[in-house]
């Protein structure tokens, strides 16, 4: 036992923790990001009385390999006019992104990777860093397409974080602090849903537009762009994206969970509920907005952009704004600032 | 008014009720048909793969008058006829070619034996074109094979006729 802590005390010991802690990290969050795509097609059939894929393995959960498999036998298509590095190179930064933003996200007290207390500022900073992948691609692709679909993509996911910044503000606000594990800890009274109902609101819409989701997914609305960014892409390197999008949408996911809906803290700290661990506590709240998600997206017609734009910037920024400078008055009147 | 409007847009009222359908459609029951597991009944009018037809002691009910073929929008039949040894006008060759076919039942109505008719099947898709130009042995082995379904198919739609 303590040779095994002298290990890790030594660099070389503390790369291998590090990896060991990317690797219980991200293997579940690859194998949620599988069972996402199972899971939307099963509600999405579900929500228009089908039934969706149950037959690769019980309920279809084999499905997810099975189309993983597919998805490699594939040829890779690098098109004549391409930029072939870049092109290549647009969805290992799009999976990157995504896979590193992971590092902050305390699943349960403690268990962050990395700890750092500007956590926030990390996760909101590599979320825009995203739009870079989409931007690559588009223009590497050299399609007409694709080229509309990242100039779309770009705009929207810069709009949206404006607004999602002044909400992410108020929580800070509240919580007196930019570290993610702090913030679930300050929740432990009341999530933050309640008093900042409409600004989770707002948020969940911004997570909506930020990760090009219906009815925000006007980069690769398939009746005018066909696919937006991706058209060009196949076998891996569309996978890829793929892949990235839905782990970026599960990291809004949590990222909502974190700031409004108290983390891994179960609603009440009383007796049945303690019994839950909080790591399921925490994949309980992801996976119900990750389900109002694909409820959102079974629901809405696709907005049109400049409505988008509109919602974007007229309704959400002033909104939020205007929430944000109650929200402060609030506190600083009634002495609730954290100190 | 314009107040009602704006605070029904602003407390997402429509997109609320929205929600609320799908979401009472995720609990409804589901209308998908697991095919190749379950089928939907098939009307006796249903207008499928081709097939000619015999009469019970065995002799084909084709004789040859060429009306399937003269009607054929699509001149997808194509008919040989040489009289038979015992001086009965029979085809030598019955050919249809099932990809210029477009299923109109207009052969089924012209024959005036009910020797070719589109029966039930419709399962008879093929790895290669050349299978699907049907010749008389084809056309006759389906007659042999779906004669029991074709019979009460034209039993029932008889009355309609």
């Amino acid at each position: 036992m303590q040779a095994l802590q002298d290990f890790l005390a030594t660099p070389v010991g503390h790369l291998v923790l590090t990896v060991a802690q990317a690797l219980a990290l991200l293997v579940p969050v690859l194998i949620a990001v599988a069972y996402m795509t199972w899971a939307e097609r099963r509600i999405m059939a579900a929500m228009q009385l089908r039934k969706g894929p149950n037959v690769v393995g019980p309920f279809g959960m084999l499905q997810p390999f099975a189309d993983a498999l597919k998805m490699l036998m594939k040829e890779t298509i690098v098109p004549t006019g391409a930029s072939r590095y870049l092109f290549l190179a647009a969805p290992m930064l799009t999976f990157l992104l995504a896979m590193i933003a992971w590092s902050v996200i305390p699943v349960n007290d403690g268990w962050a990777i990395a700890d750092i207390n500007v956590g926030i500022l990390y996760l909101f900073a590599v979320s825009s860093l995203g739009v870079y992948g989409v931007i690559i691609a588009g223009w590497a692709s050299n399609s007409k397409y694709a080229f509309l679909g990242a100039l779309r993509s770009a705009a929207q996911m810069v709009s949206y974080e404006v607004s999602m910044g002044f909400v992410i503000v108020c929580v800070l606000l509240c919580a007196g602090s930019l570290n993610l594990t702090e913030i679930v800890r300050a929740q432990t009274t009341v999530w933050y849903v309640i008093p900042l109902f409409p600004m989770a609101i707002i948020f969940f819409i911004s997570t909506l537009a930020e990760t090009n989701r219906a009815p925000f997914d006007l980069p690769e609305g398939e009746s005018e762009l066909v696919a937006g960014f991706f058209v060009e892409y196949s076998s891996m390197s569309f996978a890829l994206f793929f892949l990235g999008e839905y782990a970026n949408i599960l990291l809004m996911c949590s990222l909502t969970t974190i700031l409004f809906l108290g983390g891994w803290l179960p609603p009440m700290a009383i007796e049945p509920f303690t019994w839950v661990p909080g790591p399921l506590w925490f994949a309980l709240k992801a996976g119900l907005l990750f389900f109002c998600f694909v409820w959102v997206r079974a629901t809405f017609p696709r907005y049109r952009y400049d409505q988008l734009m509109r919602l974007g910037w007229k309704v959400f920024l002033p909104f939020s704004l205007v929430w944000l400078i109650i929200t402060a008055l609030t506190l600083k009147l009634m002495g609730w600032l954290p100190a | 008014m314009r107040l009602d409007r704006f605070a029904r847009s602003f407390l997402l009222a429509e997109l609320v009720s929205g929600l609320g359908l799908t979401l009472k459609y995720f609990f409804g029951k589901k209308a998908t048909i697991m095919y190749p597991y379950e089928k939907l009944p098939l009307s006796p009018r249903f207008k499928g793969e081709h097939a000619l037809r015999r009469y019970a002691n065995g002799e084909e009910r084709c004789i040859a008058c060429k009306l399937c073929e003269a009607v054929c929008p699509a001149q997808a039949i194509t008919i040989e006829a040489e009289p038979r040894e015992d001086g009965s006008r029979r085809t030598t060759r019955y050919d249809i070619d099932m990809t210029k076919c477009i299923y109109c039942g207009m052969c089924e109505e012209a024959c005036p034996v009910d020797a070719i008719v589109e029966g039930p099947n419709f399962e008879f898709a093929t790895e290669t074109r050349e299978e699907l130009m049907y010749d008389k042995d084809r056309l006759l082995a389906n007659g042999d094979r779906w004669e029991a379904e074709i019979a009460k198919r034209l039993e029932l739609d008889a009355p309609y006729r």
